[in-house]
């Protein structure tokens, strides 16, 4: 047997929830995610795909206490083994663990971007060789995130993440705004970066892309993950797959049946007692509106009872 | 009805490079033509002057030969690539939702809107969420062509089949003329009549960054194959 890899990241039940004012100074909580467990080898591409708004960025604020002050958030992070507390987290962020932004507002409006993207620990040289794989023209380097587009604002966030050794990257939808070309040239550099012993969490839409890079896809629904599998199973098509939401989603895609599922994810305030995906399931039934734990099958995990 | 642009140049300033030069387009009632190319090479900037939110340096846009009116209601809507930047952020959804008239409840509820989401801010929503609040806003019975920016990118899928089954509904029942600006493929492809490339510029002020030419954007559709076998490799060494 192959020597086990290193858990680079590993969440263990988290749950993040937002306080929010009613009315007045009525004050409730909003759980937007709930019992999430997943893990990053060393060496490993583990996509993070699932419907829109459910908690695939704020997963990434969670593990990177990015999160604004009214979050809180149970459970347990680890990063190689220890906590990833506030303190752990700034140390390491920018050098061992590197984060690249959905927004591309992340950028510093006032400071030009080849400053931006060497920071505080990286190089000159290593930025002009960044921007020169990245296809930026040169003279980016002197420009203000405004002058530039929004591809061009993409690989320059890019550029900032990748430009020290970093263990661990995790990228929010580093994707749209690319052509194809280069969108696939960034997914394969992550690949390289991960076959270099980097630990790579990707969060995407881009899902048929990411089925060339990565070794396991984690499907997110409601604020938690509902399966994960390897990335074979997702090629395969709907059969190997576990949960009625991925085969849903597989459907959907617009180089297969492009049929949408319809219905809605339930809105974190009111969400049902049982399985999330009740409401839209086909198969669903009386067992369902209990607690529905994770469990493994056939060498990936599932969140439902009647998968098989 | 028939939206023609004729011979648009455009630039931001009389010192800055052009963004697009002499670029024609004429499309009709019902028809959805899908507009690609690289990154860079101006296909937001078309569909602002096509909308008539920026002016071109020269040329000009018709709708049924006539300019685009410059007061009241346009019939050539557009939605954006970032939803977040296209609301009031002052505004709560419900008011956001009716700035061009009360949209169809039962609209409203096929969009997956949920009517608490119309007594919170922009802020509190996902991009996702968001942009059903931008496409619904504009669906209303005076448009007439639709210019979609980059509309699903930030969609999941079914989400992004959910919006686009409405779009091409409303496109056969209203003969809604659409311009879809995307950068995937196989989405231009379902649900598109007609596919153009822009062009890249060719003249002294052109970059290195736009020699790329329409044989070669044509290429990536092959270059994808090749790396689906590519990707075969790296699922063999996760297990």
């Amino acid at each position: 047997m192959k020597k086990k890899n290193e858990k680079i990241l590993e969440i263990e039940e988290l749950t993040v929830s937002f306080g929010m004012y009613r009315k007045g100074f009525q004050k409730s909580d909003l759980e937007v995610i709930h019992s999430l467990s997943l893990d990053v080898e060393e060496g490993e591409i583990l996509a993070v795909v699932g419907s829109s708004g459910s908690g695939k960025s704020i997963l990434a604020g969670a593990a990177l206490h990015l999160l604004p002050g009214n979050a809180r958030t149970g459970g347990q992070i680890r990063y190689r083994g220890k906590p990833l507390d506030d303190r752990a987290c700034k140390r390491c962020l920018g050098r061992e663990i590197a984060f690249i932004p959905q927004s591309v507002d992340y950028l510093d409006p006032l400071m030009r971007v080849g400053k931006q993207v060497s920071g505080v620990y990286g190089t000159k040289e290593r930025q002009r060789e960044l921007f020169r794989q990245y296809q930026l023209p040169e003279e980016t380097e002197r420009k203000y995130p405004f002058q530039l587009s929004g591809g061009m604002a993409r690989r320059v966030l890019i550029s900032g993440a990748v430009m020290g050794d970093p263990k661990l990257i995790i990228a929010d939808e580093p994707t749209p705004g690319l052509n194809v070309e280069m969108a696939m040239e960034t997914l394969n550099h992550f690949r390289k970066l991960a076959d270099g012993g980097a630990a790579v969490l990707l969060i995407t839409h881009d899902i048929d892309l990411a089925f060339h890079v990565a070794d396991r896809i984690a499907v997110f629904y409601a604020g938690t993950v509902v399966e994960t599998a390897p990335t074979e199973d997702f090629r395969k098509g709907r059969e190997a797959l576990r949960h009625p939401y991925s085969k849903a989603f597989i459907d959907a895609l617009p180089q297969n049946g492009f049929r949408p599922l319809p219905g809605t994810q339930p809105y974190a305030g009111e969400l049902p007692k049982g399985c999330l995906f009740a409401d839209r399931c086909a198969q669903r039934g009386q067992e369902c509106e209990g607690q529905i734990p994770m469990r493994e099958l056939r060498g990936g995990k599932v969140r439902c009872i009647h998968a098989t | 009805m028939q939206l023609k642009a004729e011979h648009l140049d455009f630039r931001y300033g009389e010192k800055t490079p052009w963004i697009l030069k002499d670029v024609s387009l004429q499309t009709e009632s019902g028809e959805r033509v899908g507009i690609v190319g690289p990154s860079g090479y101006g296909k937001s900037t078309l569909s602002k002057l096509l909308a008539g939110y920026v002016r071109p340096s020269a040329g000009r846009v018709l709708l049924d030969g006539e300019p685009l009116p410059e007061k009241g209601y346009c019939p050539v809507q557009m939605i954006y690539q970032h939803p977040e930047l296209a609301v009031n952020p002052r505004w709560k959804l419900g008011k956001i939702v009716k700035e061009a008239g009360d949209p169809d409840p039962a609209l409203l509820e096929r969009m997956g809107i949920e009517p608490q989401w119309l007594s919170r801010w922009p802020s509190e929503l996902s991009g996702g969420e968001l942009q059903r609040f931008c496409i619904a806003r504009v669906l209303n019975p005076r448009i007439r062509f639709l210019i979609c920016d980059e509309i699903t990118t930030m969609l999941d899928v079914i989400t992004q089949a959910q919006i686009w089954e409405l779009l091409l509904e409303a496109s056969e029942k209203q003969k809604l003329g659409i311009v879809v600006i995307t950068h995937n493929m196989a989405l231009a492809e379902r649900v598109c009549t007609r596919i153009v490339e822009l062009p890249a510029i060719n003249h002294a002020e052109t970059k290195e960054n736009r020699q790329t030419d329409i044989t070669k954007s044509r290429s990536f559709i092959t270059k994808r194959n090749v790396s689906a076998t590519e990707g075969e490799g790296c699922a063999d060494r996760a297990v």
